[in-house]
């Protein structure tokens, strides 16, 4: 009994000191979090490839605009360009810390927009490798973390989602301490917990001397070999895009 | 003349001095036999290999087909668990919430990419221009009975659950686990996939004692080719039971039934060492190499040691004496009866079934060991045991004596027995003719077999086992959100739902007419296919966004989405009704679409299908080398081009004979059976051999008229025709228990065939030489002396 209270003593005392793993990965997070904040708005060209596991590809080319929230998750309204049979699709998605996202789509065809009511953000984001979870704003909420090593400036969290339809058991995020703490690498890890596919981010560049944005993201799946290639271009941080720009009459007008 | 008198000479020379050294050097030939057989053993290396895929050699088009398919969308394997709770209702709050765990629990199976389930099929319904995607059922233990009153309604109305994942009465449902083999080590299906599945349905049971469950899918397919080959390797433990009684029996003689099973083992050793050596992975049909080998190889030896104890028994020879002069007498009739079975087994390689090359391979190379073991290793031990036998001579007579009736009876009637044979002959050819290919692959394993027994109440109470699917093509990027692509693919959806063999139809056309319907609030007018192709197209992305990790598209539609996958569920239908029924799809294509959209049906069961007739296809070149080898042999051998024409006509008939009389017990064939007539020629020539060089050694050496040489071979030859046959059928009877019925449909008929080499070669052979030999009787004779017949006894 008394070598139990000493133990837990020594525990306690340890722990008021030591920070655990979980603390660790948390305050990585909030770091990188904290790390981009500011940017209050962005508008970015992306071209999506995917290809299959013989090299055949298909193109898709979007655009893509955030609102900063602080209170909440972020706003982002994302524009389809092609392909044509496409073009000017429009979906509209409040991100948000606790709960599900809200999601609106604009359909040209029928000039309407409807309301996807549903939990299931883990499925493939247009046919592509990214699930719609992948692209979405990474609120620190959305997981638990876990410090697990560093390696000079890199360090790497566990993170397990805590929605339980999420498509994962965990992803490891490879940060970069002294860059900002941008994101270099994450590999997701699926529901029987083996490695699904890896992301990696290249070709970074410093805006406004504070936001680190990869001008390249590449998720290649291990399990299908099928790969996805995001490319980024025209970040523009200065467009000062309010509220109004994300509300139903804004999706309709950007489909438009 | 002389030549060949000097070559036969020769042979009879080589092989009494061969005798001569094995026996003075017996310790070292053992020992070094035993050094052979000992060190191409430890090279062994026996691993199986249950992947269907093996079946197919890498060229066969209909692989290739289904490979390209697989390579546009997703490869993959699938267990399918079948679930039936006793109350007969799926639909309770306690067997739903039992069927929810079971999906999540599924979800882990090693490699698995996708859980189809009625708990997490993604139902879609519409409240105004709100959308809503969600799983059936999801957290069933909070729902109340009303809201699982409206999930039996939602579930027995979807298309694409009734029939696939649950039946019509809402009984029994299944759990399509799909799984994606990397396909790196032979050991991801029977170490990985299959223990967790047999892991999860035991605890499964365990904890939910109110259901039933079976096992199916093509994973469980290749665990039962894998079983069944391990299955069909320890009846090679009944075999060589099998052969020690009868070499016993046979021989009377403890030492000789020693030795013969230390010739067999050193065989299948050295065979095993050849496995590994050339890195051959196992399948069932090549794992009955060792009771092949055992059967084949067993009878060398039994020719020489009948022949030595005789020698010893009869007339007086001393050990050594009796054993170099069976080695002189057999030396050439064990070589050449070994050399056409190496020839029958090594033409399965002409074939397109790569598991029958292997067996071909491993079982002529085991032939040839067994051919150096029985002329060195069994000479070697005779020599060395202390063999002493009683001469007893009354039992012999009494057999001759039958052997000799049977041959008087023969020849007093040559012409009649002709006939009737030939009539016989005749009849059973023409009901040959009658036999079809299946290879339906359920019924590969008999009953004894669970994975048959499941997959037939799958397909009596759920949905069918056999699929076929057509990639339809629409000819330009994006080009499925056509509404002409998306119409016709609709009309073929229709047309194959109106076919008898349909069970079900997964098409993408019933993808857009569903969220077409959700697009106008669920209005049942608008389960068609959408008008425009920008709304085809956009719907389509709003319905992709709103599914979830697993349970996406891609296995149904390729990445620029030029193309979708049509998957057609049949009944249980053989394997030309399934070539039929695929071609009459092909051709609905044809006449009823754009060029682009036609297309070849594919699958698993439809590459089963067709095998048997690419076998044979490709077995029939292989065959006719093998028969005209085997005549070449038999002519050389008995020094007469005539006789060995003849001898085609044993040789061909009996297979003949028994595929007539396979029309009337089975009337099915496949693809195990089509290897027989190059395997069982390679066999059934001994008869024919030993027999007729006895006829012409009577009518050479001792001057007989035919029918006289009848009734000498019938009195010399006909005791070791019936002993091999003896051995034979045992060996290839006990292949015949196997539950797998590309070894057991071949042993029978094999079976079959053996007995009836042996009675055509008891009644028509020698009618025949009677008959052929009266018209150029004065030749033969003439020539007779100056031959001295190799083929000796």
């Amino acid at each position: 009994m008394k070598n139990t209270i000493l133990a837990f003593t020594i525990l306690f005392a340890i722990g008021l000191h030591a920070q655990t793993a979980e603390e660790r990965g948390l305050e990585i997070a909030k770091a990188a979090e904290q790390a981009d904040l500011g940017f209050v708005s962005s508008i970015v060209n992306l071209k999506m490839t995917l290809k299959n596991k013989n090299g055949q590809t298909s193109e898709r080319s979007l655009s893509t605009r955030t609102l900063e929230l602080i209170e909440d998750g972020d706003k982002s309204l994302i524009v389809f360009n092609s392909p044509k049979d496409v073009k000017g699709t429009s979906t509209l998605t409040f991100t948000h810390k606790i709960g599900p996202d809200d999601q609106w789509l604009f359909l040209p065809s029928i000039k309407r927009v409807k309301r996807i009511s549903s939990n299931n953000k883990s499925g493939p984001f247009v046919g592509s490798e990214f699930a719609y979870e992948d692209l979405s704003s990474q609120e620190v909420e959305k997981y638990g973390y876990k410090f697990l090593e560093s390696n000079g400036s890199l360090l790497v969290v566990e993170q397990d989602p805590v929605d339980p339809k999420s498509g994962y058991t965990r992803r490891l995020v490879t940060y970069n301490k002294d860059k900002g703490y941008r994101i270099e690498k994450v590999d997701f890890y699926d529901r029987k917990n083996s490695l699904l596919k890896t992301l990696t981010y290249s070709g970074y560049k410093l805006y406004k001397n504070k936001f680190w944005r990869a001008a390249t993201f590449n998720m290649v799946n291990h399990q299908s070999n099928k790969e996805t290639l995001l490319n980024f271009s025209d970040y523009n941080f200065d467009a000062n895009l309010t509220e109004e720009d994300f509300s139903q009459n804004a999706l309709k007008r950007a489909g438009q | 003349m002389n030549a060949l008198k000097k070559v036969s000479n020769a042979s009879n020379r080589f092989a009494k001095q061969w005798a001569e050294f094995v026996i003075k050097r017996k310790w070292l030939v053992l020992v070094g036999t035993l050094v052979l057989a000992m060190g191409l053993a430890s090279k062994g290396n026996m691993e199986f290999d249950g992947d269907y895929h093996v079946f197919f050699s890498k060229s066969n088009p209909e692989l290739e087909a289904f490979d390209a398919l697989q390579e546009k969308y997703t490869k993959d394997d699938n267990v399918i668990l079948v679930l039936s709770p006793s109350n007969g209702n799926i639909f309770t709050k306690d067997n739903l919430v039992a069927i929810e765990e079971l999906t999540a629990e599924s979800w882990n199976t090693p490699y698995s990419s996708r859980v189809d389930a009625v708990t997490n099929f993604q139902h879609t319904s519409a409240v105004d221009d709100d959308l809503y995607v969600d799983d059936l059922s999801y957290e069933t233990s909070l729902k109340t009975d009303a809201e699982i009153e409206s999930i039996r309604e939602k579930a027995l109305k979807e298309p694409l659950l009734v029939n696939r994942i649950i039946n019509e009465k809402g009984s029994v449902t299944a759990i399509n686990i799909t799984v994606r083999l990397p396909g790196l080590s032979v050991d991801e299906i029977p170490g990985e996939v299959t223990p967790f599945v047999r892991n999860l349905v035991d605890d499964f049971k365990e904890k939910h004692p109110n259901f039933e469950v079976r096992t199916s899918g093509l994973i469980p397919l290749n665990t039962a080719f894998f079983e069944s080959s391990m299955a069909d390797m320890a009846l090679t433990l009944l075999m060589l039971v099998i052969v020690i009684i009868t070499t016993f029996i046979l021989t009377r003689n403890i030492y000789s039934t020693i030795a013969t099973l230390v010739v067999v083992m050193f065989s299948i050793m050295s065979a095993i060492g050849f496995v590994g050596l050339m890195g051959i992975k196992l399948t069932p049909p090549s794992a009955v190499f060792p009771t092949m080998i055992l059967t084949l190889a067993v009878a060398d030896s039994i020719h020489i040691l009948i022949t030595m104890l005789q020698k010893m028994r009869n007339d007086g020879f001393n050990k050594y004496g009796a054993l170099i002069e069976s080695m002189r007498l057999n030396f050439m009739p064990v070589f050449i009866t070994s050399l056409t079975t190496i020839i029958g087994f090594l033409t399965m390689n002409f074939g397109d079934v790569p598991p029958f090359w292997d067996l071909g391979n491993i079982t002529a190379f085991g032939m040839f060991m067994a051919f150096l073991f029985s002329t060195t290793t069994l000479p070697a031990l005779m020599a060395i045991f202390p063999v002493k036998t009683k001469t007893k001579k009354a039992t012999n007579k009494v057999r001759k004596n039958w052997y000799a009736s049977l041959g008087n009876f023969v020849v007093k009637q040559p012409v009649r027995l002709t006939v009737i044979s030939l009539v016989i002959i005749g009849g059973l050819s023409f009901l040959a003719t009658k036999n079809t290919f299946n290879d339906e692959f359920i019924n590969y394993f008999d009953e004894s077999v669970t994975f048959r027994t499941d997959t037939d109440y799958i397909s009596e109470n759920l949905t069918g086992i056999y699929n076929i699917e057509y990639s339809i093509g629409s000819g330009e990027s994006g080009g499925i959100n056509n509404p002409e692509y998306l119409q016709k693919l609709n009309e073929f959806e229709d047309w194959l739902n109106e076919q008898p063999e349909v069970i079900h139809v997964n098409a993408f056309s019933e993808v857009a007419r569903r969220v077409n319907r959700s697009m106008h609030g669920d209005d049942e007018s608008f389960y068609k296919v959408p008008d425009s192709r920008e709304e085809a197209a956009q719907y389509l992305l709003l319905y992709e966004l709103s599914l979830p990790f697993g349970l996406d598209l891609n296995n149904q539609i390729n990445v620029d989405k030029s193309e979708s996958r049509v998957t057609v569920t049949l009944k249980n239908i053989d394997s030309p009704q399934m070539i039929a029924f695929s071609e009459r799809g092909e051709k609905w294509l044809r006449e009823n679409t754009p060029k682009e959209m036609h297309a070849l049906g594919v699958s698993p069961m439809l590459m089963f299908s067709k095998l048997g007739f690419r076998q044979a296809d490709s077995m029939l070149k292989g065959n006719i080398i093998a028969l005209i080898l085997i005549s070449l042999v038999l002519m050389l051998a008995l020094r007469n081009f005539k006789l060995g024409l003849l001898s085609i006509i044993p040789n061909v008939t009996p297979v003949l004979v028994g595929f007539g009389i396979w029309a009337l017990y089975k009337a099915q064939i496949n693809t195990g059976m089509v290897i027989v007539f190059g395997m069982t020629l390679g066999i059934i020539v001994d008869d024919t051999v030993h027999f007729m060089s006895k006829f012409l050694r009577a009518k050479r050496e001792l001057g007989y008229d035919s029918k006289q040489a009848v009734v000498y071979a019938f009195e010399t030859v006909g005791k070791a025709l019936v002993t091999t046959t003896i051995v034979l059928i045992a060996g290839f009877a006990v292949l015949s228990t196997s539950s797998f019925a590309l070894n057991s449909y071949m042993a029978r008929i094999t079976v079959i065939i053996i007995i009836g080499a042996l009675i055509i070669d008891f009644i028509l052979l020698p009618s025949l030489l009677i008959l052929t030999s009266k018209k150029e009787s004065k030749t033969v004779e003439s020539r007779a002396e100056l031959n001295q017949i190799i083929l000796d006894k």
